[in-house]
């Protein structure tokens, strides 16, 4: 399974060279690898099913006993044949609806990574390792949303996205980490198996931090806000990312660990009533929207509240719904957001009021929207209809408050009906509206999505039987690691469950043949949506400019000399307190140093007097290239220090280092506004008084640093081990590159991230625009 | 700044630091170098051929823009490392194919090391260079 995750990255790595060089033709064959994908996950499920799971492992971390290891149970593989199937049509759809696009090979890459990242949260047996993919999907999402970044409002959904679900993540590493304290171990499946983490006395904030995660990345209510936002990106995206997949993704974690976090009071609290909020919340916001993909994501929040709800259920039938409800909802949302895009694309605009009629012209479209939206709607004999079913039937069992939680499931229930048949028939009967374009059907590649991923709903409920004991029934064992109940079926007799649904039906119906009266009245719900946690992340978010703004004036007020200033006092701050703690006599003793040889004296001494020279100079200089030359003299004396205390490695670095940053300040130099060249500067009282601290205080520090070590060095081990271990004699280089070399990959990087930024604050200022 | 001793001294110093930094980077792993000062030099020389010559030539001598090579280093130090993982050992693990040869995966490791600190180098200082013109 690490493989499948390389492979679909590896894939995202080439898909740039591969369409800059075919151009959309490129796109079957990259779709290729996640049809690939989802063959071999369908063709591992028998297996599965059967109880034969999968398992690989390497070791990553052996130090912390992290390893790159996966495991494929039902639920896992559920979501794999989600993500690889829905993949490898979004590409196909994708390369049709982004044709001509100057930066297709982008999108791809950026879908691609997604993909590995997903594949990777659904396999991932390390919690640690399933936190990588989790950061993975959150970075990709970001630059999905914000592809078109050429408009601000595609830039700011992007950035509120990542803001809201990076959040979010953090308190999710920070709740994983305690749980991997708590279980003693970072794999998924040892977790599982303990029993220590409900009764540990960090559950509290475990479950908080998990949670917080998982709500943040599934939209739950209160940070729900960010999905609608989310719906700038590409319609693909917004059908792949944030309807079918991404968003299931902390739904899907607290699956996952719902065996050891779930069934304490504060489990059941959480996730109903944040679920039960979040499912009536979003189905209102989906009444009164006028935009389709708008509309779609209040229903994808509804649905992710039911979701959340089941789980915290945790009966045995609130998993079966669970399961059902993730595979219908993945397959009627994304053939309805593939619908929108054809849509959109056909006539130029998602608007439901100026849509109408479009039957004739789209019949493929039409269809597969009319059946999506039937199995949104939970009719039969649709796979939606069993999720509805199983969902009616997990709430009015609920462990407490049955009640309430059924009366909110039929409520919601009734408003996706309402939503369903507005965004599946309205479009497409009636009278035709005049629009820009003259519609008709899309290119069959934007065909072959809606169509499949419609009839896989048609498929599945017929085939009930089949799709139960292959694909829900072990995912809903996984949830509940225990044999899940079985028996789903179409037709169950006369029950009161069947009697809610048509109520459902028939309510919603109603509601939509009355819609004109109703959404005349929409604009009063409009001051809710804009009130709440999307109005507080605003106001946060502005204050926080304001204070960047304040604090950026304030301590970089365009004045070099002043940032220094404020630089090194921060820097003497920090180590003074550090000395001030540090005994004194420590630094008296390493004035004893080992004796030298008459010759290395005399060098030391020649290095001393070039140091202590240019400094003196430099700080007398009347104009800046004087001050260059000397501070140069000061590098070469030190690197003349690095020769003598045999550091030779040092020594030749500070030496080409020297002669680079002396061409660095000469380049940088035309650039300073002009200082009063001539007449000798007066630096002032204070500023005089921190230079003379700066260097007492690095004296002192380099004495106390130089003193007998308090604890054995690392470096005495390092010396050992590097010709036996590395095959090196040179220490320095074993370091870097073999024992600390994950340290150096870290530096190369940020020093690559420099020279990014250093060049986007060049190209910026030579474009005149202010730096950012 | 382009006098006649700069480019002739130019033409003689420029191959003579760029095979020395080749030869810093390949005895690195004995003896005093390694890819990062090897990188420096090389840098160096190309910033020599860029205030003999202009930017330009420098460009063209290198081929690649210098921005290319930082993701081209960094990819080829993370390969470096995940040879080890693709044998089932832990990332960045020194793999020798025959011990006391320096051709290992670290040798590879500093090459990308080095490919880096020449780009980003070379990337920042062309760049201030060509502000000026």
């Amino acid at each position: 399974m690490g493989w499948i995750v390389l492979l679909v990255l590896a894939t995202g790595l080439v898909a740039p060279l591969a369409i800059r060089r075919l151009g959309e033709r490129a796109a079957p064959a990259l779709a290729v690898v996640p049809a690939g994908v989802a063959a071999w996950a369908a063709a591992g499920q028998a297996a599965i099913a059967r109880g034969e799971i999968p398992a690989w492992r390497t070791p990553w971390i052996p130090s912390l006993d992290v390893a790159w290891a996966f495991r494929v149970d039902g639920l896992a593989n559920l979501l794999v044949l989600l993500v690889a199937g829905i993949g490898a049509l979004v590409v196909l759809y994708a390369a049709a609806y982004l044709r001509g696009h100057a930066q297709l090979g982008r999108f791809f890459a950026f879908l691609f990574v997604f993909m590995a990242g997903m594949l990777g949260i659904a396999a991932a047996d390390d919690v640690l390792l399933l936190f990588v993919f989790w950061e993975l999907t959150t970075v990709s999402s970001f630059l999905l949303i914000g592809f078109d970044a050429h408009r601000q409002a595609s830039r700011d959904a992007a950035r509120q996205s990542l803001i809201v679900t990076v959040a979010g993540g953090l308190a999710l590493l920070v709740g994983l980490l305690l749980l991997v304290d708590a279980a003693g171990t970072s794999s998924l499946s040892e977790i599982l198996r303990s029993d220590v983490v409900r009764s540990h006395p960090h559950y509290p904030f475990i479950l908080a931090g998990i949670a917080v995660g998982a709500f943040t990345k599934s939209a739950q209510w209160p940070f729900h806000f960010w999905l609608p936002g989310a719906m700038q990106a590409p319609t693909p995206v917004s059908a792949y990312l944030h309807s079918s997949t991404m968003v299931k993704a902390g739904v899907f974690l607290l699956a996952r660990l719902s065996p050891v976090l779930g069934g304490t009071d504060a489990w059941q609290v959480t996730l109903v009533g944040v679920g039960g909020i979040t499912m009536l919340l979003g189905a209102v916001m989906a009444l009164g929207q006028d935009d389709l993909k708008r509309l779609l994501a209040g229903s994808t929040i509804s649905v992710l509240g039911l979701l959340t709800m089941l789980l915290g259920l945790g009966t045995p039938i609130a998993a079966r719904a669970f399961a059902v409800t993730l595979l219908a909802h993945a397959l009627y949302k994304g053939t309805l957001f593939l619908v929108a895009g054809n849509v959109d694309k056909a006539t130029g605009t998602r608007s439901l009021e100026r849509l109408g009629g479009l039957r004739g012209a789209m019949p493929w479209t039409a269809g597969a929207a009319a059946v999506a939206a039937l199995s949104m709607a939970g009719g039969p004999p649709l796979f939606g209809f069993l999720a509805k079913e199983t969902a009616y039937e997990a709430a009015l069992e609920a462990p407490h408050a049955s009640w309430l939680v059924g009366t909110a499931t039929v409520l919601t229930g009734v408003c996706l009906v309402f939503a369903a048949l507005r965004v599946g028939l309205q479009p497409f009967y009636g009278a035709a509206r005049p629009t820009e374009r003259t519609p008709r059907d899309p290119a069959p590649a934007m065909r072959l999505g809606p169509v499949v991923l419609a009839g896989a709903g048609v498929l599945t409920g017929l085939l009930v039987g089949p799709a139960e004991r292959l694909l829900v029934a072990p995912a809903a064992s996984a949830i509940l690691q225990q044999e899940a109940p079985t028996g789903l079926a179409l037709w169950h007799g006369f029950t009161p469950i069947l009697a809610l649904s048509a109520l459902t039906l028939a309510l919603g119906a109603g509601l939509f043949r009355a819609r004109d009266a109703l959404l005349s009245r929409a604009p009063a719900l409009a001051p809710l949506a804009r009130m709440g946690p999307a109005r507080a992340y605003t106001a946060g978010l502005d204050g926080l400019l304001r204070f960047a703004a304040w604090q950026t004036r304030t301590l970089q007020n365009g004045s070099l000399r002043r940032y220094l200033a404020i630089t090194l006092g921060a820097a003497l701050v920090t180590v003074l307190a550090a000395l001030g703690r540090t005994p004194l006599d420590r630094a008296w003793n390493a004035l004893a140093l080992p004796s030298e040889g008459p010759a290395l004296v005399g060098l030391a001494l020649a290095a001393t007097l070039l140091v202590v020279g240019g400094a003196l100079l430099a700080a007398r200089a009347a104009t800046r290239l004087v001050a260059v030359a000397s501070l140069g003299a000061v590098g070469f004396g030190v690197a003349l220090f690095f020769l003598v205390y045999s550091a030779p490695d040092l020594a030749l670095t500070q030496l080409v280092i020297e002669v680079l940053t002396v061409v660095l300040l000469l380049l940088v130099l035309p650039h300073l506004p002009r200082a009063k060249d001539g007449a000798p500067r007066s630096p002032g009282a204070a500023r005089t008084g921190l230079a003379l601290l700066g260097g007492l205080t690095m004296a002192a520090l380099a004495l106390v640093a130089s003193a007998p070590p308090l604890a054995e060095p690392i470096s005495d081990y390092f010396s050992a081990q590097s010709v036996p271990a590395a095959h090196g004699r040179n220490v320095v280089n074993v370091i870097l590159v073999d024992f600390r070399a994950l340290d150096t990959l870290g530096e190369i990087t940020v020093l690559g991230v420099a020279a990014l930024g250093i060049l986007a604050l060049l190209a910026t200022h030579r474009r005149g625009e202010p730096a950012p | 700044m382009t006098t006649l001793i700069v480019r002739t001294a130019t033409r003689y110093l420029m191959p003579l630091l760029l095979l020395f930094s080749l030869f810093l980077l390949w005895r690195g792993h004995h003896e005093p170098g390694g890819g990062f000062v090897g990188g420096l030099v090389a840098a160096t020389a190309f910033v020599l051929l860029a205030i003999a010559d202009g930017t330009s030539a420098a460009r063209r001598l290198l081929r690649i823009a210098p921005v290319r090579l930082v993701p081209v280093g960094l990819a080829t130090s993370l390969v470096a490392g995940l040879g080890a993982f693709v044998l089932g050992r832990p990332f960045l693990t020194g793999l020798w194919p025959e011990a006391g040869i320096a051709l290992g995966t670290p040798l590879l490791f500093d090459v990308g090391v080095y490919l880096t600190v020449v780009g980003v180098v070379l990337t920042i200082l062309f760049a201030l260079m060509e502000e000026g013109s």
